[in-house]
């Protein structure tokens, strides 16, 4: 069976690799790429710990073929520290206590983080609208909304 | 999970896609936005020797209005119909489908033609389709053919659609001053396939009667079901509670749900009574302009 040879961005590096047609996204970045911030939750395309941005947009990686990211940017968790300085969206969930065992954290993060780019002050029920594919088994979900809405408020004083 | 072993080709033309889906025949599968596709390949639940993106083919994701018909073409993806201002405007009941398929992560890569192609009647696009009297256009190696949705849903999982042929666009008659529509989903959670859901798209007459009911239901059988019997009843009647609940109970008997963790039968169609009626009623709020 054919491999492919892929050049994709991930957190704003070049990469390239050569991948088989079945090989998923997700496992691009956690075993070719050793970026295991991403998670695998369900694998079942339920739980969105898998969560990345592919050219902005936020997509469940396990449910994406590597191969189908050649050409394109994909942010993970791991790039959103800039600097050595957190992103306020990692700022907010330190400050309001987002996360309990971590497994959803990052995959909310970045769908906090789509949000907050096309929404500068989204309402609660839009935060929660926007959070809907990403399952949190642990914190019942009150303390995410408010690390959404405190990261709004920094990038909107900044 | 991952699937077995297949090709993956990524054309960048209509043609190419058309000639490569010819050239492997049944063993081809096409892939869209992949959120049923590849969910199924990972379970291994189905198989594809060859699996050919469209993704990569430039013209397939738009809508627009022309000469009275809605256009949308078979790539355009789910968070781009929950967003278009001409899809609110111009039929809000694809706008309520758009918005309770799956969740918005999927929808930012699923697509409408992928909904519609993969005959799964758990699916929501197919009772809102029927519902519209839309139609499909299928792109194969002799040209385009049109499809009228009512013979486009054949068995489970399987529709019109020959191999070789592409699912390009949907054509829908844009609905006639008066008219309004709804689609009402009962899920257990966000994500979720309809328990049951109904689609309704009425045109209202001068004295406010209906002159015209498109009806039909989601997960109540192993296709879509249009519910012919509710749809001609409603004609010429006056929106009412009584009517409502009469074109619902003939609804649920139009229907035949299996049993699963989502319900049992009778469970089933009783929702499919109820919602018919929730349906008609946001259905006629919109026509009055309410
Ligand atoms: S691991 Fe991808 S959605 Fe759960
Ligand atoms: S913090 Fe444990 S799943 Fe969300």
């Amino acid at each position: 069976m054919a491999t492919h040879r892929i050049e994709l961005s991930v957190n704003g590096a070049k990469q390239s690799a050569e991948v088989p047609s079945r090989l998923l996204l997700v496992h691009l970045l956690r075993e070719n790429l050793r970026l295991t911030g991403t998670h695998i939750g369900c694998d079942t395309t339920h739980c969105g710990a898998c969560t990345v941005l592919l050219d902005g947009t936020p997509v469940k990686s396990c449910t994406v073929l590597a191969v189908q990211a050649d050409g394109r940017e994909v942010t993970t968790v791991e790039g959103l520290e800039k600097d050595g300085k957190l992103h306020p969206i990692q700022e907010g969930f330190w400050e309001k206590h987002g996360l309990q065992c971590g497994y959803c954290t990052p995959g909310m993060m970045l769908s906090g983080c789509a949000l907050l780019a096309r929404n500068k002050s989204p309402s609660e029920a839009e935060i929660r609208e926007a959070i809907s594919g990403n399952l949190c088994r642990c914190t019942g979900y009150v303390n995410i909304v408010k690390a959404i809405e405190y990261a709004a408020e920094k990038m909107r004083e900044r | 999970m991952i699937p077995s072993q297949f090709d993956y080709h990524a054309p960048t033309t209509l043609a190419e896609a058309v000639a490569l889906l010819s050239r492997f025949g049944e063993g081809a599968k096409v892939l869209s936005g992949g959120q049923s596709l590849l969910p199924l390949l990972k379970l291994r639940l189905g198989t594809a020797e060859h699996l050919v993106d469209i993704g990569r083919i430039p013209g397939l994701e738009y809508i627009k209005e022309e000469g009275g018909v809605l256009k949308i073409g078979g790539r355009t993806r789910e968070s781009a119909l929950e967003q278009s201002e001409l899809v609110k405007a111009k039929a809000p009941i694809l706008h309520d489908t758009a918005r309770v398929i799956a969740d918005p992560l999927v929808r930012n890569l699923a697509t409408v033609g992928g909904n519609l192609a993969h005959g799964d009647p758990g699916n929501d696009h197919p009772a809102t389709m029927l519902a519209l009297d839309a139609q499909v256009v299928a792109t194969g190696p002799s040209g385009e053919r049109v499809i009228p949705i009512d013979q486009f849903f054949v068995g489970l999982f399987t529709t019109a659609l020959r191999p070789g042929e592409i699912l390009t666009e949907i054509r829908i008659p844009v609905p006639p001053p008066h008219s309004g529509g709804a689609y009402v989903k009962l899920e257990r959670k966000v994500g979720d396939y309809a328990t049951a859901a109904a689609a309704a798209q009425v045109a209202l007459g001068p004295n406010g009667a209906f002159v015209k009911a498109g009806i039909a239901l989601t997960n109540a059988g192993p296709t879509p079901v249009r519910c012919t019997k509710a749809q001609q009843f409603l004609v010429g009647k006056r929106p009412s509670d009584n009517s409502f609940a009469e074109a619902g109970r003939l609804a649920a008997e139009a229907c035949s749900p299996s049993a699963d963790r989502r319900g049992a039968v009778d469970y089933k169609r009783e929702m499919a009574r109820v919602l018919t009626g929730r349906a008609l009623k946001a259905a006629v709020q919109r026509a009055e302009g309410r």
